[in-house]
């Protein structure tokens, strides 16, 4: 048995108790949260702090990482996580290439071996890659000896995103074991959702999933996880108590596909209004991944509100992403 | 002459399990030795069984040659112990009239090492708006009718295709599976879906296809045959059809059987896991272990789905679906009997007598008379499986660098070795 661990060679052992010793391997990719302890999760929260302070200097940048190349590739529009990943790796030393990846459905599975071929070619050593199918980065890792690190596949995960929102939460409330987060929205296909799940349970959160039925995992398929969580149909449920309230962005893109009746009808029901945040805990923090639809999921008020950390969110991706890239590049601290 | 000398002999047609010489003169299996010169092969210690009989098969010739020949096909149908494939009709052009099947059976006596019986199309280009050409044909040689790849898409045309195959008197195979359900779903709707963020194909997809075929079939009183059963839903529904005298039969694959959906998540989004109909639960494994114990199923049939490389080294949403499964059919299905939960005799008599009984075919026994289409097989032999090594063109299976303990060794078609390895 192998485990892949993310963490600087000077910290304590890793291996938990139990009779197979599983053998230690520096972490190679990113895919997901699911693979990750929690000693792993804090060594990326301690490296992201440190990242911070790098970020808050007068010269933003250290040559960690002179001499490496990182190469994004997009199948799917974004802009803070693409930027979020340049602005980390040069702020590491590091070059970067964006290749221009069509997305295209009827290059299908040609473009991906093309890509594979490319980023060998190109003798990268990250690769940063979005794709509007589950398990696409699975496939490259596994034939290039880059680092593969996955910025969302189809509705499967998005691992940094959920560390960043980590981050956050932490910087913000000063733990995360036993906070009460409210996931509301489409959690069924949220790979948001189900990254920042394996996060923020392995973390100790207690999270509490609510948005329509039609857009809910069904309990059953929940069982034996790690999150099996609660679940409500109810926003104000949801929100009664909550530490951090966690909004997912309508796919609105995607037309309603029969999943809800109208936008109109969704806001009514799911919008978070000042009003309905004020039944969470006082102080309690609002993030989004973004981008968001504002007059939709979420009020603008609430966006740009005092308990909002939507803007801190944005800033901190950038130093979470520098301490992946450092801790994936196995660099003694 | 051949001669097999000192065999296990297990025919499940003629209740005969017993150590004895078989006999085989010319095509035909014989009581006494004849006076031609005989060919003696030691197979003491070793099974001999019928051919196998597989009623579902996608051999992709004409049309889809670099996934699999006719050539390539029945020489790996040979290795897995298979005498006698049925050929399913979705190729380009499909099998659509009496000279597609024609055309069909000049390519296969000319490449063929085993037997090939084409099953033409329900509808027309498997389009389901007009029926195929049934009598056509049946006269030159078709032995079933499936769009099989697709539903008949209308309850209406489902319901002619069943009358109208009353005039011939072959089945009408079915893939049952409701397309407006599926709706892009990739793998069984469950937990793991759930974690992989893939898209589920709920039992219910099968469910109520089932349920309506059903129904046409105690309608029109045509023949139903229900192809590749995946949930425990669809074998209670067919076993209460059954008690009620719906003249319906059905078949399991042996990945259906043997595997789970955990095959997709054990390598994450291994494409060769992909199948359709999916993959499912432990309990859906047991209770299609279970219809196959008592006759609710009549048969296994590989569903054998070569692929291109390209149609598998993709993202699994792009991946085509299917196994390459011939060849190692036999090797997974006995994981079954080395578990207890099937007898040798059972799994033997699953994948020959009982097959060629769902479709009146007069293959599947050892009896003096029958076609020469044997079998001799070792039930403990432990292989590696690498399907690079397959002899089909499909290398598209996910059971490759597994163990697998049963082992074809010879395998004669027609009274010819069309299969020979280590004997």
């Amino acid at each position: 048995m192998t485990i892949e661990v993310l963490s600087r060679p000077s910290s304590p052992a890793l291996i938990p108790s139990g009779q197979m010793q599983p053998v230690r391997r520096q972490r190679k990719n990113v895919l997901d949260l699911d693979d990750f302890s929690v000693a792993e999760i804090e060594a990326v929260l301690e490296t992201a702090a440190a990242m911070k302070d790098v970020l808050s200097r007068p010269i933003k940048k250290v040559p960690t990482l002179r001499g490496k190349t990182l190469v994004t590739m997009f199948y799917e529009a974004s802009t803070r996580t693409r930027v979020a990943f340049e602005v980390a790796a040069k702020a590491l030393g590091a070059d970067t290439v964006a290749v221009a990846a069509a997305s295209s459905s009827v290059t299908k599975g040609e473009s991906l071996i093309d890509t594979i071929r490319t980023l060998q070619a190109l003798g990268a050593d990250f690769v940063v890659m979005r794709h509007h199918q589950a398990g696409a980065p699975y496939v490259v890792a596994e034939e290039v000896k880059a680092s593969v690190i996955n910025a969302g596949d189809g509705w499967h995960a998005h691992p940094t995103q959920a560390l960043l929102d980590l981050f956050t939460i932490k910087e913000r409330l000063g733990r995360i074991a036993g906070l009460h987060v409210a996931i509301i929205g489409d959690i069924l296909h949220s790979r948001v959702a189900r990254s920042n799940l394996w996060g923020l349970t392995t973390m100790g959160a207690n999270v509490v999933l609510c948005g329509p039925p039609t857009m809910l995992p069904a309990p059953a398929f929940c069982e034996g996880l790690p999150w099996n969580v609660e679940r409500t149909y109810r926003l104000d449920e949801a929100l009664e108590g909550a530490d951090v309230v966690m909004m997912l962005r309508m796919q609105l893109e995607r037309g309603s596909g029969g999943l809800f009746p109208s936008v109109r009808e969704y806001v009514r029901t799911y919008a978070l209004t000042e009003e309905r945040l004020a039944r969470a805990k006082p102080g309690a923090v609002v993030m989004h991944p973004g981008p968001m639809n504002e007059g939709v999921e979420i009020d603008p008020r609430v966006a740009r509100g005092a308990q909002s950390l939507i803007e801190a969110q944005v800033t901190n991706g950038v130093a979470v992403r520098m301490a992946l890239l450092y801790l994936l590049s196995g660099l003694p601290a | 002459m051949i001669r097999l000398v000192g065999g296990r002999i297990i025919d499940p047609a003629s209740h005969r399990d017993e150590i004895a010489d078989l006999l085989i003169d010319s095509d035909r299996i014989v009581d006494n030795a004849g006076s031609n010169g005989e060919t003696v092969i030691d197979v003491s210690g070793y099974v001999v069984a019928p051919g196998f009989v597989d009623l579902h098969c996608h051999l992709r010739e004409p049309g889809f040659e670099d996934a699999e020949t006719i050539a390539s096909g029945t020489r790996a149908a040979a290795a897995g112990g298979f005498t006698t494939v049925c050929a399913l009709a979705d190729t380009q052009p499909s099998t659509d009239t009496g000279s597609d099947v024609e055309a069909l059976l000049t390519q296969a006596r000319r490449d063929a090492v085993v037997r090939v019986l084409p099953v033409g199309t329900t509808t027309k280009r498997r389009e389901s708006q007009e029926l195929s050409e049934m009598v056509d044909m049946a006269e030159v040689g078709a032995i079933a009718f499936s769009d099989d790849g697709r539903a008949v898409r209308s309850a209406s045309l489902m319901r002619h295709a069943l009358e109208y195959s009353l005039l011939v008197e072959r089945p009408i195979s079915s893939h049952a599976e409701d397309p407006d359900l599926v709706d892009g779903g990739v793998m069984h709707e469950g937990r793991l879906a759930t974690v992989l963020g893939l898209k589920g194909i709920p039992r219910e997809a099968e469910e109520i296809a089932v349920a309506r075929d059903l129904a046409l079939a105690r309608l029109t009183g045509g023949r139903l045959h229900l192809a590749h059963l995946s949930t425990a839903g669809a074998v209670e529904q067919v076993r209460r059809a059954k008690a009620a005298g719906v003249r319906v039969t059905a078949e399991v694959a042996p990945h259906n059987l043997v595997l789970t959906d955990a095959t997709i998540s054990d390598r994450p989004y291994d494409t060769n896991a992909r199948t359709d109909p999916p993959l499912r639960s432990l309990e859906d494994a047991a209770a299609l272990l279970e219809g196959l114990r008592d006759g609710t199923i009549d048969c296994v049939a590989t569903d054998h789905s070569p692929r291109r490389w390209i149609d598998k080294a993709c993202e699994f949403d792009a991946a085509k679906p299917g196994i390459s499964g011939l060849e190692t059919a036999f090797g997974l299905l006995m994981r079954l009997v080395h578990n207890h939960s099937l007898s040798l005799t059972e799994l033997i008599a699953a994948l020959s007598q009982r097959a060629a009984n769902a479709w009146a075919l007069p293959y599947g026994t050892l009896e003096p008379g029958a076609s020469a289409d044997v079998v001799v097989l070792d039930p403990d032999q432990a292989w590696v499986v690498d399907p690079e090594r397959f002899l089909s063109k499909g290398k598209n299976s996910p059971l490759g660098g597994q163990t697998l303990r049963g082992t074809i060794l010879l395998t004669i078609a027609s009274g010819s070795i069309a299969y020979r390895n280590g004997l």
